[in-house]
């Protein structure tokens, strides 16, 4: 199967076009963001702040890199988190700042679904642990915000490179991969024990 | 009676070791598992990890950017300047692999920058009376830890409870702990002992079988039942759901039956080392006798 090609920003439509199965490779904007800069991107827009940074038709990466400062910050590692520590924030997130994909792993709840269908944005499983080729796939550091909570839980804006291959695990129509297979698996699970 | 440079060299360069390059028992594992796929999706999330472990280990650097946190199990003389120096080494690979600082306050969330601070780096000891002592590494990522378990059975439930149990940790842990996982099984002790042994399990060489005969027929029976629950290489579906099922046990009260399992995730790494008397220092990645 060959991966599908798309950049960031993207345009709705391009995001609802992906369909979960699909592999694809990621070029142009990814910004980080795992539980620290969640909460606080949430506080300052519920207090109608503006966020330093745009989220809206770009890449979100769950995502707490390893950095190095040498003139400008490189790439060390930088693989995908566990999402599901995001799911409360999710929904609200998605809705607030619209962005056309979320990378991440292991995929997140029926409500994040719910929003990825609402908004028009689609989840993307990149191989958890995979950091390295992740960062060879991260040339380049636009920027960093709110580096006071820490290496991995900054805001990191990032050029990606044909980042891939990543699965859409979660599409804009309601399916999810990761739903389908633990249906699945409890199913088995119960004959078993 | 060792020396504390020593030591602390030694953990540095365990922790290169263990951070860049994947065990030999886990790649031949992940390998086979390539020959066992059909799917699609999951033949690409092994190609992607096989790929991501070459290339870690051609460019010395992490395999995962959650560079865990080390747990060692130390088995010796004791000599109250080792844990001194092993902290010494794990702030120096903080910098020189370089690791994630991933330690904080767990309520201010304060991070220490260097993986130390209170109670940290965890370290069990063995008390030995062998002239050598032996240093093993095991970095715990969080995606892995965070679905550890602990339950105190009652001995009634025997045998098919804790099988019962292993799966149940499995199910709920889905995806996230980046299948496919090693499970490690703490059987007895206290509850507390029940969670160390699940972790030493973890060190054990994948395919290896407990000496007590029950235990490895548990051992062969999880392994093969947990590979038909379909979860497969990070929870997109597949065969490979584990790579490997490994019990430690020991005696507990009569009244109890405590289980404890921690699953590693597919980057499990680990090294070992022996520091001689005189000095000399072997390393492995393969468990020591």
């Amino acid at each position: 199967m060959k991966a599908i090609e798309i950049t960031s920003p993207l345009s709705e439509s391009t995001a609802r076009s992906l369909r979960a199965g699909d592999l694809v490779s990621l070029s142009g904007d990814v910004i980080t963001a795992r539980d620290e800069a969640h909460m606080r991107a949430l506080d300052l827009h519920r207090k109608g702040v503006t966020l330093p940074f745009k989220l809206e038709d770009r890449a979100l990466y769950h995502c707490g890199p390893i950095m190095l400062h040498d003139r400008s910050w490189k790439v060390v590692a930088a693989g995908p988190t566990t999402s599901a520590r995001m799911n409360s924030l999710g929904p609200e997130l998605i809705r607030a700042f619209r962005p056309r994909l979320i990378i991440g792993k292991g995929g997140m709840s029926s409500e994040v679904l719910k929003a990825l269908s609402d908004v028009g944005c689609a989840y993307l499983a990149f191989t958890g642990g995979a950091a390295v080729l992740a960062a060879e796939r991260l040339p380049e550091v636009l920027g960093v915000h709110w580096e006071d909570l820490g290496m991995a839980e900054a805001v990191w804006l990032m050029r990606a490179e044909k980042l891939g291959p990543m699965v859409v695990a979660m599409d804009s129509h309601g399916r999810s991969i990761f739903q389908d297979v633990e249906t699945k698996m409890r199913k088995i699970a119960s004959e078993l024990i | 009676m060792y020396s504390p440079t020593v030591i602390e060299e030694t953990v540095v360069r365990l922790l290169r070791e263990a951070e860049c390059r994947l065990p030999p028992d886990v790649v031949r594992s992940l390998e086979k598992a390539m020959d066992e796929e059909k799917d699609e999706i999951a033949l690409s999330q092994l190609r992607t990890i096989l790929a991501n472990v070459k290339a870690a280990t051609n460019g010395m650097l992490p395999m995962c950017q959650d560079t865990g946190l080390p747990v060692f199990f130390v088995r010796g003389r004791y000599d109250i300047k080792i844990e001194g120096a092993i902290k010494k080494g794990v702030s120096r690979a903080t910098e020189e692999v370089p690791l994630r600082p991933n330690a904080v306050d767990p309520l201010s969330r304060h991070n220490s920058g260097d993986n130390l601070g209170a109670g940290m780096p965890p370290v069990h000891f063995e008390p030995s009376s062998e002239e050598h002592l032996d240093i093993a590494v095991l970095p715990k990522g969080a995606g892995s830890e965070n679905w550890s378990a602990l339950r105190m059975l009652t001995p009634a439930e025997g045998m098919s409870g804790i099988r019962k149990f292993v799966i149940e940790c499995v199910v709920n842990a889905g995806s996230r702990p980046c299948p496919p996982t090693i499970v490690g099984i703490g059987i007895g002790g206290t509850a507390d002992m029940a969670c160390v042994l699940a972790k030493k399990a973890l060190l054990r060489p994948l395919g290896s079988f407990n000496s007590d005969p029950f235990l490895a027929d548990m051992e062969g029976d999880l392994y093969h039942d947990l590979n038909k629950l379909g979860l497969g290489p990070m929870g997109l579906g597949g065969r490979t759901t584990v790579l490997g099922v490994m019990a430690e046990k020991a005696n507990c009260h009569t009244a109890s039956l405590p289980v404890a399992v921690s699953l590693n995730c597919w980057a499990a790494r680990k090294a070992f080392a022996r520091i001689y008397a005189d000095g000399r220092v072997r390393f492995s990645q393969v468990m020591f006798e």
